[in-house]
């Protein structure tokens, strides 16, 4: 899911084989690999990107549940949904924490992503239409982000792992204040119920497409696992997903809308339908629903800052020459 | 009986001081010029928001009635808002957020501070709670002002613009009238005009760190009190409203 | 915008009286008051903390991983600095 923006990242780094293997075998023997140490290119490249794009996603993730704080129904709700999108951001602080320990700043970070250049979860493309996409947001994308989220506390790589230990053990309200509003919903009026199934037949599909294209279609899993960054496969942690999923919404009385979805005994697992590609490849590639407005409201945020942020710095400046000249002073 | 309903009146007033600024405050939420601001601010709405709750709560149990906090924050007319009118100002640039934050602050401060002593123990439990989290609004607003003020050209610029757009709003917070004289009275609640000194103190030292003037204000405007609001207001009610208006008696 | 780069602070959080200062992650802030307040706001939003310290990331020096070997693979082998490597007969008690 947030190796998504790996699609076509060159993981190949031209290292001797003799380091390489050295490398692997401290990864094989579950050591942590930590910032100074030596590292594969491609290792430092394909953390760079994948903490990139996961710490943006929890930035531009901030866009969809922000627009509903103003308009949330009670006091209550208003009050977790505002701690919730705050987390978004303490979750993306983290995370570009953590890459920049691998050597790039947050700025160039930022500015990658507002180019375009860097992506983030295809998810936070499409709209939040009622207050019931509140509630689906929690379960669905932050049901799928914890799937994906919590093994990536055991990564190869300490500065993330511990970034995402921190994030798993804040993220678990999320979830629940999520799968809460749905419940309430579905108690509540006819509306409401309506508005509950409305939200999960819209957020359902491209929530499976979170986790990324099949294993068979993912041309960098295979060293991301080598190298511990991943630790299971996109397909194992939507079924994952789904299987969770199924019985939590039963027992709401929602229905998942895939007419092929049905219980397999021999698998023990879901059987679901075929996941539209095309549409994914047209969100990730630019052309969800909200791709434009999302960037835009970054940008407009990062180009409005700008003057604050060099007043910061300057007023800086100004402290440490004073402080300097005060010294001086008194020398 | 009076004296309840003077004591409702006040406990609305404070409420939805709290509600509206800190509604305006989330409205920054994910839009912050760096992301740690984006954490601080939503740290500053939840308190307000906190605070507003537990003040509603309050009055909804002193007027009797039966309303919920979610009754008096959502279903009033815009008329029945009693905040001050520099809390629905439009947020502006992050200037005028910083600074309007920080008025705000200084003038609750020395009201926590008192309120603490209030007659009225549910008052002095939520000013307990209240005047810590307030401080700190002091704080980080204070060293915004201070750093904008004394930053760069067009910060000091915006700095004296939002000095010059606020100050007509300030006076309104030291209102007095029928209900704040009987909260002084029955020793609830501190008289606004005490609050002036201590505020005025605040406001000195951290305008003298920025290099800023305070620009007096040619008038003040008031009729928050009376529920008398600016244009921007309904809008804001019309948002916050949107959902309990739309689904009548529903629960969220 | 490489030009000018708001400054990163390492952020150590005590987590409460006795417990050491413990590194929790970094920041970025012009100054050290605003590092302080970023740190509070980020860091201790659940209660985790009585005492915070801020230091310029830039300020930190750390020993070459390079290095390792000799610096801390020496010490392993002196055992006789750890308590278990003398015997006490039992009768005597802890010790």
């Amino acid at each position: 899911m947030y190796s998504q923006g790996l699609i076509g990242a060159k993981t190949d780094s031209g290292e001797d084989q003799a380091f390489l293997d050295a490398f692997q075998r401290r990864i094989d023997a579950e050591e942590k690999i930590e910032p100074n140490d030596p590292m594969p290119e491609g290792y430092r490249r394909t953390l760079i990107r994948q903490i990139g794009q996961h710490a943006h996603s929890e930035i531009v993730g901030m866009l969809p549940e922000g627009n509903w704080i103003t308009r949330a129904p009670s006091l209550r709700r208003k009050a977790a949904l505002l701690a919730k999108v705050q987390d978004e951001g303490g979750h993306g602080l983290y995370l570009y924490s953590a890459a920049e320990t691998l050597g790039v700043s947050r700025e160039q970070m930022t500015e990658e992503l507002l180019s375009g250049k860097a992506k983030y979860s295809s998810i936070f493309n499409y709209p939040t239409l009622t207050w019931a996409d509140i509630g689906a947001i929690g379960w669905l994308v932050d049901g799928a982000a914890i799937m994906n989220q919590i093994p990536l506390c055991r990564c190869s790589y300490g500065p993330y792992a511990r970034a995402m230990i921190r994030v798993c053990k804040e993220e678990s309200f999320h979830q629940r204040q999520g799968y809460e509003i749905m419940l309430t919903l579905c108690r509540g009026t006819d509306a409401q119920k309506e508005m509950a199934q409305d939200a999960l037949n819209r957020w359902w599909w491209p929530s499976l497409m979170m986790f990324g294209p099949h294993d068979s279609d993912s041309q960098h899993g295979d060293q991301s696992m080598r190298w511990k960054i991943k630790r299971f496969t996109n397909d194992e942690l939507r079924q994952q997903f789904v299987d969770a999923t199924i019985p939590q919404a039963e027992f709401i009385g929602l229905t998942v809308p895939d007419p092929e979805l049905k219980w397999n005994e021999e698998r023990g697992h879901y059987d679901f339908g075929a996941i539209d590609w095309d549409e994914f490849w047209r969100v990730v590639k630019g052309g969800g629903p909200l791709n434009t407005e999302r960037l835009e409201a970054r940008q407009k945020a990062w180009d409005e800052g700008a003057w604050v942020r060099e007043a910061a710095l300057a007023h800086a400046e100004k402290r440490k020459l004073r402080r300097e000249a005060a010294r001086v002073a008194a020398e | 009986m009076e004296d309840r309903s003077a004591l409702v009146t006040f406990l609305l007033r404070l409420a939805d001081d709290h509600l509206i600024l800190g509604h305006r405050l989330s409205e920054w939420c994910g839009h912050a010029p760096m992301l740690e601001e984006d954490l601080a601010m939503p740290n500053i709405a939840l308190d307000l928001i906190g605070q507003a709750r537990a003040l509603y709560q309050y009055a909804g149990g002193v007027e009797g009635k039966g309303r919920s906090e979610d009754d008096l924050a959502y279903l009033r007319r815009e008329r029945d808002y009693l905040n001050c009118l520099m809390v629905e100002r439009p947020n502006g640039d992050f200037a005028h957020t910083m600074l309007r934050q920080f008025y705000f602050a200084a003038f609750m401060h020395p009201f926590w501070e008192k309120a603490m002593e209030s007659q009225d123990a549910m008052l002095a439990g939520i000013a307990g709670k209240a005047v810590k989290e307030v401080a700190y609004h002091i704080r980080h607003c204070g060293e915004w002002v201070i750093r904008l003020g004394d930053g760069t050209e067009e910060s000091t610029a915006r700095m004296q613009a939002a000095l010059t757009a606020l100050a007509p709003y300030v006076d309104e917070l030291f209102e007095s009238d029928a209900v704040t004289a009987a909260m002084a009275e029955a020793g609830i609640a501190p008289s606004p005009a005490s609050l002036r000194a201590p505020f005025e103190a605040t406001v000195q030292s951290v305008f003298a760190e920025a290099f800023l003037d305070a620009p007096a204000a040619p008038w003040a405007k008031t009729g928050g009190r009376q529920g008398l609001h600016s244009e921007a207001m309904g809008f804001l009610l019309a948002e916050l409203q949107y959902m309990q208006r739309s689904y009548p008696g529903a629960n969220w | 915008m490489t030009k000018h780069e708001i400054p990163l602070w390492e952020v150590f959080i005590r987590p409460r009286n006795g417990l050491a200062h413990k590194h929790c992650g970094s920041v970025h802030a012009a100054d050290e008051v605003m590092a302080v307040h970023a740190a509070r706001d980020v860091y201790t939003r659940r209660g985790e903390g009585v005492s915070i310290w801020v230091v310029p990331s830039a300020a930190i020096v750390a020993s070459d991983p390079e290095q390792k070997d000799e610096n801390f693979e020496p010490s392993i082998s002196k055992v006789y600095r750890h308590p278990t490597f003398y015997e006490v007969p039992e009768e005597v008690g802890h010790m």
